[in-house]
């Protein structure tokens, strides 16, 4: 197979509302992505748009922002893995480049949550869930998560405290992030009491500020071979390793409650792949949907042993100057979770991250970049490995 | 001429303080469920056992599956104490979702509600039992064993 590269990466702003449609609202990610990558829209040999579709009125975007974005007559194809969702069109796009079937694939992902309120949103991510024996006992995305959380704390001692820190950190790159939906610093203060701004609870022993923010948004990147990289990019950002993985959608059917066992099967993939360890890894993206959930990527990732997940953040190893910085662009706690839109986020920080060009928030000279993003409750898994 | 109506058995729109599904081949949990009995299935040829319940094995590709039911202690895994519900669920709250380990399987249902909370401890043992909630709604629950 032949070599895979990135060449063009954009997001919008993610906001809380955006005042405008999803057409326009992907535009803005494409329209970044294109002009990054010098590319034109007829230069384009595909599109793979990315979202969960149960937020918006229009059925089958795919075709829909295809025309909008100038990407006809290219062929359009629409993939859906909840939170996962743009990921899995990068490793859609790296399929067909890879292929040969075509020299260029833009991947778009896109959300625009803020149509539905949030107790409809809890009940429809809920869904994502098994809908026959799990959903009709009240589930939520914060309860699944929550459980992991309890798990967690109950085999290995992680306190709620520790949680707090990973949220700490996140506000602290989402207030040097222009495209962060917040902005604001927060502080172990903040979780002091059920009252307290970041304390209040949500499900047991998750808190209000170990929850990410619903966001509008939306992502894109450029995929193409190793002749169009060398044509349109003075610094490519080559796939070195991806790999992915899905788990019973039942809690019933899982071995292990305090990791998530398809991202610990999508890294040993990606990093088998790309000829890679753990110890390789100048920078990551991880899936911090919950703060338990960068906790337990820590340790599905092999930057920590199970367990040791807390030395990492107590530490402070993983901020912009510790030994593996991670989500220092905010993650989803800051930075915002527009579902479909996340993946291709997570890829375009690292991306910038390899080129140098991450400004206030850029890791001294990293080689090699992690994006770890997951669907569901663990439901679906895609770690991808990029390099200079 | 009069045709007669072709009867639905939806018996598993019962199912929980808000059903989603109404139709499935394991319609007979729920009368499982009317008679006190929470019950899983075993597959009658390759001897897979199935909780929740499956019609089919994805082990043997067989649909020769029986019921079983679900008996004796599990250990509790994990829970959480929901303060926020999704829609259709709000008047439920404050309720805990829960997971019990039986060995050969798992069961994922809720806490009984005069569980004191202080009591409620991941490794301690309980049992499953069948619930009616307020809205005439059918599910189970996890008691002291």
């Amino acid at each position: 197979m032949g070599k895979v590269a990135i060449i063009g990466v954009g997001q919008s702003t993610f906001v809380r509302s955006y005042p405008g449609s999803i057409r326009e609202l992907a535009f803005e990610g494409f329209r970044e992505a294109l002009k990054d990558s010098t590319m034109k829209a007829s230069d384009i040999g595909a599109s793979v748009v990315c979202s969960a579709p149960e937020y918006d009125k229009q059925r089958s975007p795919a075709g829909v922002l295809a025309e909008y974005l100038g990407l006809n007559p290219q062929p359009t194809f629409y993939v859906e893995t909840l939170c996962s969702s743009s990921s899995t069109g990068l490793k859609l796009a790296y399929s067909l480049v890879a292929s040969g079937l075509h020299d260029s694939v833009a991947v778009i992902g896109f959300q625009k949550m803020s149509e539905i309120s949030s107790a409809e949103s809890q009940e429809r991510m809920g869904r994502g869930a098994d809908i026959q024996w799990e959903s009709p006992f009240g589930t939520m995305m914060p309860a699944y998560y929550a459980m992991h959380a309890q798990a967690h704390m109950a085999k290995y001692g992680t306190t709620s405290e520790d949680l707090a820190l990973i949220r700490v950190k996140a506000a602290t790159y989402g207030q040097i992030n222009e495209k962060a939906v917040y902005r604001k610093p927060v502080t172990l203060d903040m979780f002091a009491t059920p009252q307290s701004p970041m304390g209040g609870p949500v499900s047991s022993p998750l808190r209000v500020g170990d929850c990410c923010a619903n966001a509008d948004g939306s992502s894109c990147v450029i995929v193409v071979n190793e002749e169009k990289a060398k044509a349109f990019s003075k610094k490519p950002i080559w796939i070195l390793g991806i790999g992915s993985a899905s788990t019973s959608v039942n809690m019933a059917g899982r071995d292990i409650l305090s990791g998530l066992t398809v991202a610990k099967e999508s890294a040993d993939q990606a990093y088998k792949m790309a000829g890679v360890t753990a110890k390789d890894i100048d920078v990551a993206e991880v899936h911090d949907c919950f703060t338990i959930a960068e906790m337990m990527a820590y340790e599905a990732l092999g930057f920590a042993k199970p367990g040791e997940g807390r030395d990492l953040i107590r530490g402070k190893e993983t901020y912009k100057e510790g030994s593996i910085p991670v989500n220092v662009d905010g993650g989803l706690l800051s930075k915002g979770h527009p579902i479909g839109a996340t993946g291709g986020s997570q890829i375009r920080t690292i991306v910038l991250q390899l080129r140098g060009e991450a400004g206030p928030m850029q890791v001294k000279d990293p080689k090699i970049g992690l994006v770890h993003n997951i669907g569901g409750v663990g439901l679906y898994g895609n770690v991808t490995i990029l390099g200079r | 001429m009069s045709e007669k109506k072709k009867e639905v058995d939806d018996r598993f729109k019962k199912f929980g303080t808000v059903s989603f599904t109404s139709l499935t081949k394991t319609n007979d949990f729920i009368t499982n469920l009317e008679q006190g009995k929470i019950s899983g299935t075993r597959c009658k040829d390759c001897g897979a056992v199935y909780f929740p319940p499956r019609a089919d094995c994805c082990k043997c590709l067989s649909s020769n599956v029986e019921w079983f039911d679900v008996a004796g202690k599990g250990k509790l895994v994990t829970y959480s104490k929901l303060e926020y519900a999704p829609v259709g669920f709000g008047e439920d709250l404050p309720y805990s979702i829960a997971l019990l380990d039986y060995g050969t399987y798992k069961v994922f249902g809720r806490l009984a509600k005069d569980l004191p909370e202080n009591e409620v401890k991941v490794g301690m043992e309980l049992k499953t039992v069948a619930n009616k909630l307020p809205n005439g709604q059918l599910n189970y629950v996890f008691v002291k064993a």
